[in-house]
Parts: C-alpha cells; structure tokens; sequence
C-alpha cells in the first residue's frame, strides 16, 4: 500500500458511505500499527483515521431505516402506516 | 315339581363380582387396549359445560352415538380453539371409566376444527416427500449475513407483523435499506402471489430475505405449506429468514428456508445479528487503536531523537575542546616539573663549584698566617726582598683586612 496509492482513491470523507469510511478507518489502523511509518506521513493518517471514525458516529448517529417497496417492476418509496 | 330352595343358576362356572370389582376390570381391559389410550374421535361438541374448575365437560356425537368427554383444566388452558355446541371437532384423548356412574368417557387433551386433520395428513405427505427430495437438507443453507446493508421483506403491506419488524430493524440497524414486496399471505392468491414476491425480490441483489406473517390456524399459514411457495424458497439464491407464525407453529418454509425464526420480529432480530450499537462500539475501538498507534510512534520517534541527541552531545567539540584543554595542563605542568629539576641541578652544580673555588681561595693562606704585602704607589706586589726599599709606603693585607707601613731596612 504505498502512499501514492492511498493518496489516489483518498477521497473526501463526507462522500463516504458508512462502509467505506470504516474498511478505510480499518487500513489506516492497521497501516499506522504495522508499517514504519514517517511521522509525516504517520500525523496525516492518524488525521485521516480520525475523519473517518467521526464520520462513521455520524452516520451511525443520523442513520434512518430507508423503506422502499417493490411492486411489478416498479420500486417506489414506502410509506409506512402511522401507529 | 318340587320349588327348588335356590335359584337355578344361568350358568355354571360363573364368577360373582362386586360392581367395584367389575368397574374396575371393565377399565382394566379399556386402559389396557393401545387404539383407545391414544385415539382422535370425531363428532359434533353438545351439552358443553365449563365450571369455575376449570375442567371442560362436553358431549360428542354424531348421528348415531355419544361420548362423554372430560378435559382437564391443564389441558383446557392449552386450548386455542374456541368451542361453542354444534362445532364439528376432532378430540384427541384417551378412553376410561369414570367409576362412581359406570360411565366410560373420553378423557381430551386437544382439539382441533374438523379438516385440520386432513390439512395435517397433507402437511406430512408434502413434507416426506421434499425432505425426500433433499429441499431440506442442512448443505443447502445459506449463511444469514451478519451485517447486512440490504433486507427484503415478503408479507403483508398492513398486517403487525411488518410494523413489528420495521420497528425491530430501526432499533437494532437503521443503516439497513429495507425493500418490501407486498403479498397476501392467506387465502387462495397468496402462494402465486408470495412465488412472485419471493422471486422479484430474488433479483434484487439483496443480503438477506424475511418471508414473515403473523400467528393464525393452521388454515390461515396453510399458504406458507403451498408447495410452489415452498419451492421457490428453497431455490431462492438470496438467503432466506422465514418468519410464520408463533413460537410453536411449524411451517415448511421454515424448513426450506435458510433459518427459522419463531416469530416475524425475532426474524428481524436474526437478520441483524450485529447492531449499530456494535457498530458504535467498534468505531471507538478503532479510535482508541488509532490513537495508541500514532502515540506510539511519536513516543518512539521521541525516544529515537534523545538518542540521537545524546550521540550528538558525545561527537561535540566541546568535549573534544576540553580533552584538549586537558592535555595542556598536563603538558604545562610536566614542563614545570622538568624546568624546576634542572634549575635544582644548576644550583647544586654552582654549589660544587663554589666550593671549589673557596679553596683555592688565597685567603685561606691568610688565614693561616701569611700576608700580601703590595706597593702602595703602583700596587704590584712585593714578593721579593729586591723589590721593597727602605721608607717605601706598602700596604698588608692578612685575612680580616689591610693596614698600610714603611719599609725601614
């Protein structure tokens, strides 16, 4: 995993979905645990790793259960009956 | 003829009982027959009665007979049918006396409507016969993902079940997108309808599908024992949860299905075996790794310039100044040293030669005795009598000084 690799598919952590910011929070650790890293680049992945773990809370703090339904072919928005 | 004093007797050889002893052979020999200890009987419920005890009493006939009947309250709090004069049941028990009246009755603990017995029979046969085809078998179960990001749902568009289960999933994993293929899920539409549903929802590239209904008879799950429904269940290539009915009711879907649940909302708890708090839980242990990480690398980087620190502090030439510094010194003082021994061998050598020059000294002559007599005029010495003359003024030197005299003769 070199740096310009990471460097190249790094992308803005608000465009992530929940499951890419966290397998990417996962590389991060585990390049921060396992590589000898330069401090330099050390300090940007622990930065990096941090966006994604805020951004991670935040998608779990805001997620809704998206309800869509299927019928023929068409898939529409469900609404649900009120209780 | 002559009047006989006893009775003749009917037959001879016959044993004479008590009504006891009888009963109790008569329930002797019905407790001892194996059809009627464990019998379902047939008939229409009458003369139905259910006191403060609990028990249930009734009559069952048909048209030609009647059975008395006895349900005990264990057995009667089990019931989940409901049971009004007229019903045609089935009653399932077993067959014995009820001493004080002579009475023999049947003694029930379940009932069922009449036909659930055929659908039963149906259920079995079907049952054998895809278990015998291998629709059942344990290597063709699927893996229920555990963190799924996509759920369909099979079921009723208005029944609880899907309340319950939306409800479930929003609590446990709201991250899920939910895809909903309505279907009856009673009646003559609802198996094409649940094969439709099951199948669109198969190609929708879903982690998971839960078949669900709420609890109802046998008659009203019966869609879910359709062997088209059944089928396609089995052939869906997405994982199936199948979730009908109550705790205790069976389905074959269940048994087709990858995993069955004992109810719609525990089918959405399996569906979400990791919750968001999981998920929470395992973002903040990924924050604390990467902050021991990354301290941990500054900690070494810190401890890697000490060192760095310390090897430049012993190449400096500061130390080599001083070392430097030192060995003038000792260079100062050894030249001090060697300066002083040789000026104590120039004094001692001056000593010597002082010495020597002492005695050879000619006042030590003096000392002993003897003068120089010189000329006072010129100074020259007279060592000779030729060379005083008489009344010439000489000058005498012995050893503490001199005095002047004149030569008389």
């Amino acid at each position: 995993m070199s740096k310009a690799s990471t460097k190249k598919t790094e992308k803005n952590v608000e465009d992530l979905s929940y499951e890419e910011a966290l397998a990417e929070l996962d590389q991060v650790v585990s390049a921060l645990e396992s590589e000898q890293s330069q401090l330099e680049d050390a300090i940007r992945l622990f930065e990096r790793g941090q966006a994604l773990a805020a951004r991670c809370g935040v998608l779990l703090e805001a997620a809704e259960l998206k309800v869509k339904q299927v019928v023929g072919d068409e898939v529409s928005a469900f609404e649900a009956e009120s209780e | 003829m002559q009047p006989s004093l006893f009775p003749t007797p009917l037959s001879q050889g016959g044993q004479t009982f008590t009504v006891s002893k009888l009963t109790f052979h008569l329930r002797k020999l019905l407790e001892e027959d194996e059809i009627l200890q464990d019998v379902w009987v047939q008939g229409e419920i009458s003369n139905l009665s259910r006191p403060a005890s609990g028990h249930i009493y009734f009559t069952l006939k048909d048209a030609n007979a009647s059975l008395k009947c006895v349900m005990w309250k264990t057995s009667a709090a089990r019931l989940n049918l409901p049971l009004r004069d007229g019903m045609a049941v089935e009653v399932h028990g077993k067959i014995g006396v009820y001493e004080p009246q002579g009475q023999y009755q049947l003694y029930a603990d379940q009932i069922r409507a009449v036909g659930e017995g055929a659908l039963y029979q149906e259920f079995m046969r079907l049952k054998a016969m895809l278990e015998a085809e291998g629709l059942f078998d344990a290597d063709r179960k699927k893996n229920i993902p555990e963190l799924p990001r996509k759920i369909g749902i099979v079921t009723s568009a208005t029944g609880a079940a899907l309340r319950d289960m939306l409800n479930t999933l929003r609590r446990r994993l709201p991250l899920v997108e939910v895809l909903l293929a309505p279907s009856p899920v009673q009646g003559t539409e609802a198996p094409p309808a649940l094969v439709k549903a099951i199948n669109m929802l198969d190609d929708q590239q879903l982690d998971v599908i839960i078949i669900a209904r709420g609890g109802g008879s046998i008659e009203d799950l019966w869609a879910f024992n359709d062997e088209r429904v059944v089928r396609t269940v089995a052939d869906a290539m997405t994982p199936i949860i199948c979730g009908v009915g109550h705790e205790t009711d069976f389905t074959l879907c269940d048994f087709a299905a990858d995993l069955r649940a004992p109810t719609p909302t525990a089918a959405a708890e399996l569906a979400t075996q990791i919750t968001i708090l999981d998920l929470q839980a395992e973002v903040q242990t990924y924050k604390a790794r990467l902050a021991s990480s990354t301290f941990n690398l500054i900690a070494e980087q810190k401890a890697l310039l000490s060192a760095l620190a310390a090897q430049l502090r012993y190449l400096s030439p500061t130390r080599l100044i001083q070392s430097e510094r030192q060995r003038v010194d000792e260079l100062t003082r050894r030249a001090f040293m060697s300066i002083a021994y040789r000026v104590n061998l120039q004094k001692n050598h001056l000593e010597g030669i002082q010495k020597r020059l002492e005695a050879l000294s000619p006042l030590a002559v003096l000392a002993r005795g003897y003068a120089v007599v010189t000329r006072k005029d010129d100074g020259g010495v007279v060592s000779r009598v030729a060379q005083a003359k008489p009344g010439q003024q000489i000058r005498v030197r012995v050893v503490d000084g001199q005095f002047d005299a004149e030569v008389s003769e």
